[in-house]
């Protein structure tokens, strides 16, 4: 791991204090922002010491994603964010979160792909945690969800 | 003795319900590595919006004692703690459990973490309205000055890195300051439609603790668990008892180690269990049995974790500091229901305040009383694949941020603050100080705007919030738990770099 992406990830924090302090200072009426100018101050002056500890001290650069890390994790995050961002609203709930949960499932079961037996056992669990879903918000709880082309 | 007014009130159906519910739940989720105590009480306020306050609080707090002291199971029978709260315990617990001890592990382990939780509760019932009346004391430029020692002192105490620390609590006290301005209706920061009316606290909290850990579970890969959880057999309860009473310096050692760290803001159970474990050792004449399976290493770190739980809770009712990360979020499980700590709770919600101490002191008992019969299953749960715990969370985490206001805008917001957060923590950033900022950043704001108008009336504002003895002590703490923090942390770089040889 290089120490270019804890500097990296310390820049862009910097870049964001510096846009906080400027949006603080510049905007009207200055009554408004008078507690983000008093924070502001201070976040820009920890970022700035942030990024400047991974230049001067070899330990602060530590820390990061590896590409491994990114190849695991990657796939869960699109079906995640899709998920949330889109599917959700535009599914509803249950038929997303159920999609979702498969798929999710899937990606991360050990057991081959290959096996009716594989897929049954998981549309079973999906099954389960629907209607598991199902009976605790709608029943019981009676809580609204997300609705979309379906439930 | 006002709290025996209100002692009735837990014992009203729906309340002892949602306890005993609470209880169980929290001790299955407190034993499934990987859902943290703070992570199962956020997805749990949503579940609180149907619920009266009183009863809400109940099945926080229930929730809150439960999965601290669950750890223990997955600790002793599987090997991983479910909290870090919980590491100690691993240490000799799991020793035990190899050895064919695990039911007197776990015995043990619950009947510390019921004296421990219980001397740690009263703690809070006594201690809580004193330090409320005292809170009285307090005008905008101290309570301006308090939240900022809230922030700074879990900023810098309770993180690794103290700038890294309060760097976070930085961005916590700007995301709060996302939205309308409440004094002039301005709106502040919003580059999104998502955020016109702000960051939701709940919304907030939940992908704060969740979502980090939905992507740490995806991280795993593929990857199957050659984990086992080591069968339980019987083990007279009677004889546990026995010797925990003869084991009584290290329970000792453990509640006073636990009510002392939980005192202090900021610093959370995590160390509680490792120091009174480091106590115990140290003091015991078979210190040498530490590590080995030794009964009193479990005693000592569980009777620490559960009698946390209680003075976690005083400066978070009193001065609106949680003791714990999981502490701030209770804080978030209040403000939602309309409730401020301080004396308002007890003046104006003796009926909400009072019962949810209570439930507190009762849920330790049926905390130990379950968690003795619920190990077992705890641990089956515990084995619950992250392939199927990853989407089930995501799912609960979106529900929990849809529910608060019906708006798929705070699931976005939640999607998005818990990603981003799982990218600090890679970089060593913490979320328990970032949350606090998003909590206490709407309390210094709007005292210390309304300690400008009073400065600018009166003494001018240098003279304002820089006098006064109440005033110059708060800081002084704030400029002590920094300070502090970082000549540990100098200290620790330059043994670090003895070790390696390095200058």
């Amino acid at each position: 791991m290089t120490a270019l992406q804890p500097r990296l990830a310390s820049g862009i924090i910097l870049l964001l204090a510096i846009w906080v302090c400027w949006i603080s200072f510049s905007q009207i009426p200055a009554e408004a922002f008078l507690f983000p100018r008093l924070i502001s101050v201070a976040f820009v002056i920890l970022a700035g010491w942030t990024l400047a500890r991974t230049f001067l001290d070899r330990r602060a650069a530590e820390g990061g994603i590896t590409r491994e890390l990114v190849k695991n994790f990657l796939p869960g995050v699109v079906v995640a964010g899709i998920y949330v961002f889109f599917a959700a609203k535009w599914l509803g709930f249950y038929t997303s979160s159920a999609i979702a949960f498969i798929v999710i499932l899937s990606l991360f079961d050990p057991a081959p792909h290959n096996q009716v037996r594989t897929w049954l056992k998981r549309l079973a669990i999906a099954a389960g945690y629907l209607a598991v879903m199902y009976l605790l918000f709608s029943v019981v709880l009676k809580v609204f969800t997300p609705r979309g082309l379906f439930i | 003795m006002e709290f025996l007014t209100y002692f009735g009130d837990v014992f009203t159906v729906p309340a002892m319900l949602l306890l005993i519910g609470g209880t169980i739940g929290g001790l299955i989720l407190g034993a499934t590595p990987g859902l943290s105590p703070t992570m199962a009480v956020a997805l749990l306020i949503p579940f609180t919006f149907q619920l009266e306050a009183v009863h809400g609080l109940i099945l926080l707090g229930a929730a809150y004692t439960s999965t601290v002291a669950g750890g223990a199971v997955s600790a002793i029978l599987l090997k991983i703690p479910g909290a870090p709260a919980n590491i100690a315990t691993t240490l000799d617990g799991y020793e035990m459990a190899r050895r064919g001890q695990g039911a007197r592990a776990l015995q043990l382990a619950f009947l510390a973490s019921l004296v421990g939780g219980l001397i740690g509760v009263a703690l809070l019932i006594f201690l809580t309205p004193v330090l409320a009346e005292w809170a009285l004391a307090f005008g905008p430029s101290e309570l301006f000055w308090l939240a900022i020692l809230g922030v700074t002192i879990i900023g810098s105490l309770g993180t690794s890195s103290v700038v890294k620390g309060l760097l976070s609590g930085c961005i916590g006290l700007w995301l709060a300051t996302v939205g309308f301005d409440d004094i002039l209706g301005v709106q502040r920061f919003v580059f999104h439609s998502s955020l016109s009316g702000g960051i939701s606290i709940v919304p907030a909290l939940i992908g704060l603790f969740a979502i980090p850990q939905v992507i740490a579970m995806f991280a795993d890969g593929r990857s199957s668990s050659s984990i086992e959880a080591i069968s339980v057999e019987r083990h007279p309860l009677s004889r546990a008892f026995r010797e925990l009473l003869s084991r009584s310096r290290a329970v000792v050692i453990g509640t006073v180690s636990g009510s002392v760290i939980g005192l202090i803001p900021g610093i959370g159970g995590q160390i509680a269990g490792l120091v009174a474990y480091d106590q115990a050792r140290k003091v015991s004449p078979e210190r040498d049995k530490f590590g080995t399976g030794h009964p009193e290493g479990i005693i000592a770190a569980e009777s620490a974790n559960n009698a946390m739980v209680g003075p976690s809770l005083v400066p978070l009712l009193t001065l609106s500091i949680p003791g714990s990360p999981t502490a701030a979020v209770l804080l978030g499980g209040l403000l939602i229901h309309g409730i401020f700590p301080g004396t308002d709770l007890f003046d104006n919600h003796p009926h909400v305040a009072w019962p949810f101490i209570n439930s507190m002191l009762i849920g330790q008992i049926l905390m130990c009383v379950f968690g003795l019969y619920v190990a077992s299953l705890a641990a089956r749960v515990a084995l619950v694949p992250k392939s199927i715990m990853a989407p089930i969370v995501l799912g609960l985490a979106v529900f929990g941020s849809y529910s608060v206001q019906h708006s798929m805008g705070d699931v976005y917001v939640m999607a998005a603050l818990g990603t981003m957060m799982y990218f600090l923590e890679r970089f060593g950033f913490s979320a328990a100080p970032l949350v606090l900022g998003l909590i206490l950043g709407p309390i210094a704001e709007s005292n210390f705007i309304q300690g400008s108008l009073i400065a600018e009336a009166t003494v001018g504002s240098f003279a304002y919030f820089f006098g006064g003895a109440l005033n110059l002590l708060l800081i002084a703490i704030v400029v002590a738990s920094v300070g502090y923090s970082l000549y540990a942390e100098l200290r620790a770089r330059r043994a670090g770099n003895a070790e390696r040889g390095t200058p």
